[in-house]
């Protein structure tokens, strides 16, 4: 398996749309055939097409908002003392965090093909909200499948998707969060795919969802390109990348535009859900050692029995709360270009904690995860090394949880 | 010789009426009482499709998903289903008996062993329900050459001219999905609409069984009698809810439903 150089990864599977001969594919019904060409042709045509390419661009710019912040965390280097520990705070995007890009392409898609509804899925709430968000600015109807658990712990974006007027459909069955709002909402779209368009929160799903979500995100490493080379003068020799992943979009975003360099100089390191200490359901299928299987439409590594029932997981964070991983990281892994590893519930309270001690910096559960490893990490590191964390959300959604576990005083002071 | 399936159709036609194709999940609501519905039924059924209950069933509605989380939470595994067919078939009313279900148990089976398993049980076909044509084309080839039949499956969503690649492809049973729907969802496409798709099918390959299923339910059965073959699924597995929660034998209720569904079509 390689990962080739001066192709988009994006563009990177086969005919059958499997990267690396294995990872990704169309395991579909009969019924979502169609759309799901219908929307491949659609894309491909797009992505090269100038006019569609700078409406993206107006949108993200004027109504996103980029570029996000990249900013050095003084006090935390001097804290941890080692690395130079920066932050990419996505974070500062229109609507709180990355899933904001995804959404906005989906609904220009969903326009140009004249479409009137979009239904989307959502764990932590932030695709939703974003895709609710983007359904108002672009005039389209908006379903968002949340599980029912979700629905109590995220309930900030359950009202910000409300007060857009999308309607939020509680899903009931299995674990009731992300894996079976996936499910509902691929089912909701079997029924209506003559009306409707589905967005898929994140770089997964069958691979046409998983090649638009990565080429929307990807905004975040273009920016981030730019402004390593005005802040250091070229792509620094020692660059570190810190990013959490659940089904891996905002991870991918970030890496996309330093694929094609040298490992030694910039390494990717992805930082899953290891979930409480003490649990064994752990939402990290690449670093626990999951086996390949289908979920979603896509071939992947994901946590799984014998008989390939998919298992629950059990995470702090909603948005990496996700039995199975992007087929694009799998790929990454198995190519060796990116290292992933986990951070515990506990250990993403810590760091955030310590961020929010010493930074004016409030990530979410879901960075947090990344914090915890790039902090430990840094301290070994020489003072030339770049180390940069993705702040992909913030934690304005997390205040019950953070509450219930820190303290009350302890978020009012944040 | 003809194979069970095509044989089951065969017998149906010269009755003059479409086969009656039940689905049921494998051991709901526990493994000994889902061997005894199916063998209640095929008192009545010509082809049993015996559903392989998943967790992540992108393709079920409301019914058939609680079927398979309660078969699921019972403990079933994927032996015990095998199991379960090889005592069906040893009964003396067996009927051929197709699996349903997603490719993930297949693939984490192995897809050889797998079909040396159901050769082993008997298990005559298989219909998968997120292996679409062309993904499953080197599949459905291993399953001819075991003498398993790989049901195809055609919406109407599919193009002409992947319908013809697709009916091409397929053994001697493929299967209509009746509208843009999950299992056991309301017949919301006219009857009319429905059978022209169907002889539109039938025309392209007039030799090939064809069976509608999606929505057929003891109300909307009649409407179909000239074809091939109907599945009646969604409403056999709401049967067996609404008998457990009224504390009712779902074998002899569901019994009961199949006899009436074969009437509406003798």
């Amino acid at each position: 398996m390689k990962l080739k150089k001066g192709i988009p990864v994006i563009d990177q599977g086969d005919r059958l749309g499997f990267w690396g001969g294995k990872f990704g594919g169309n395991f579909v019904p009969e019924t979502l055939k169609k759309p799901i060409e219908d929307l491949e042709i659609q894309f491909n045509k797009l992505k090269n097409d100038k006019n569609f390419i700078k409406e993206r661009d107006k949108y993200f710019k004027n109504w996103i908002g980029t570029p996000t912040r990249f900013i050095k965390l003084d006090n935390l280097t001097k804290h941890v003392g080692g690395a130079q520990i920066w932050s990419k705070v996505v974070s500062d995007a229109n609507g709180g965090a990355h899933k904001i890009y995804n959404a906005t392409v989906h609904c220009l898609l969903a326009k140009r093909s004249g479409k009137k509804v979009i239904i989307g899925d959502t764990g932590a709430g932030y695709a939703g909200k974003m895709l609710s968000m983007a359904a108002k600015k672009f005039g389209l109807k908006c379903k968002i499948f949340m599980g029912a658990k979700d629905i109590k712990r995220q309930q900030p974006n359950v009202k910000a998707m409300k007060k857009n007027g999308a309607d939020v459909v509680p899903v009931y069955s299995g674990s009731q969060t992300l894996v079976d709002a996936v499910s509902e909402c691929m089912r909701y779209w079997v029924a209506n795919c003559d009306t409707t368009a589905m967005c898929v929160g994140s770089t997964v799903g069958p691979a046409i969802f998983v090649r638009i979500c990565g080429w929307s995100t990807s905004q975040i490493s273009r920016e981030l390109k730019v402004q390593l080379i005005n802040e250091f003068g070229e792509v620094p020799k020692k660059l570190k990348l810190y990013n959490c992943v659940g089904g891996g979009s905002s991870s991918f975003g970030f890496w996309n535009e330093f694929m094609d360099y040298d490992k030694k100089q910039v390494e990717f390191i992805g930082v899953e859900a290891g979930g409480p200490t003490k649990s064994k359901r752990h939402a990290a299928p690449l670093t626990y050692g999951s086996k390949i299987g289908i979920l979603h439409g896509a071939a992947q590594y994901v946590n799984q029995n014998g008989d390939g029932q998919i298992e629950e997981t059990e995470s702090i964070s909603a948005g990496l709360d996700y039995p199975g991983i992007s087929p694009l990281h799998c790929f990454l892994k198995d190519t060796k270009r990116a290292r992933y590893t986990a951070a515990s519930d506990e250990e993403a309270l810590k760091a955030y904690q310590i961020v929010t001690k010493y930074e004016n910096l409030r990530p979410s559960l879901e960075p947090s995860h990344a914090f915890f490893v790039a902090l430990k990490e840094s301290k070994r590191f020489s003072k030339d090394t770049i180390v940069i964390i993705n702040s992909c959300g913030d934690a304005y959604k997390d205040r019950g949880i953070l509450e219930q576990k820190l303290g009350k005083k302890y978020v009012k002071s944040n | 010789m003809l194979n069970p399936i095509s044989l089951a159709f065969k017998e149906a036609k010269k009755e003059k009426r479409p086969a009656l194709l039940t689905y049921t999940v494998a051991g709901d609501s526990s493994k000994k009482q889902s061997l005894e519905i199916l063998k209640e039924i095929s008192n009545y059924a010509d082809i049993l499709e015996v559903g392989v209950p998943h967790n992540t069933p992108v393709a079920d509605g409301g019914q058939i998903q609680t079927s398979a989380y309660r078969a699921i939470k019972n403990g079933i595994k994927m032996n015990d289903i095998f199991k379960i067919v090889r005592d069906f078939k040893k009964s003396k009313n067996s009927k051929p008996v197709i699996f349903m279900g997603y490719y993930n148990m297949i693939f984490q089976y192995g897809e050889n062993n797998f079909l040396k398993k159901c050769k082993k049980s008997g298990v005559n076909g298989l219909i998968v329900v997120d292996l679409p044509w062309p993904e499953n084309k080197i599949f459905s080839k291993k399953c001819k050459k075991n003498s398993i039949n790989f049901i195809q499956l055609l919406s109407p969503t599919t193009s002409n001219k992947r319908l013809k690649s697709i009916t091409k492809d397929s053994h001697d049973m493929i299967y209509y999905i009746s509208m843009l729907s999950t299992t056991g969802g309301k017949l919301k496409v006219s009857p009319k609409k429905i059978l022209a798709n169907y002889n539109k099918i039938k025309k392209i390959s007039p030799k090939k069984n064809c069976v509608i299923g999606f929505g057929i339910t003891e109300k909307t059965i009649s409407n179909f009698k000239n074809t091939d073959g109907l599945v009646v699924g969604s409403q056999i597995c709401k049967e067996i809810t609404r008998s457990l929660s009224n504390r009712q034998n779902p074998v002899i209720n569901v019994s009961k439903m199949v006899n009436k569904l074969r009437k509406k079509i003798s």
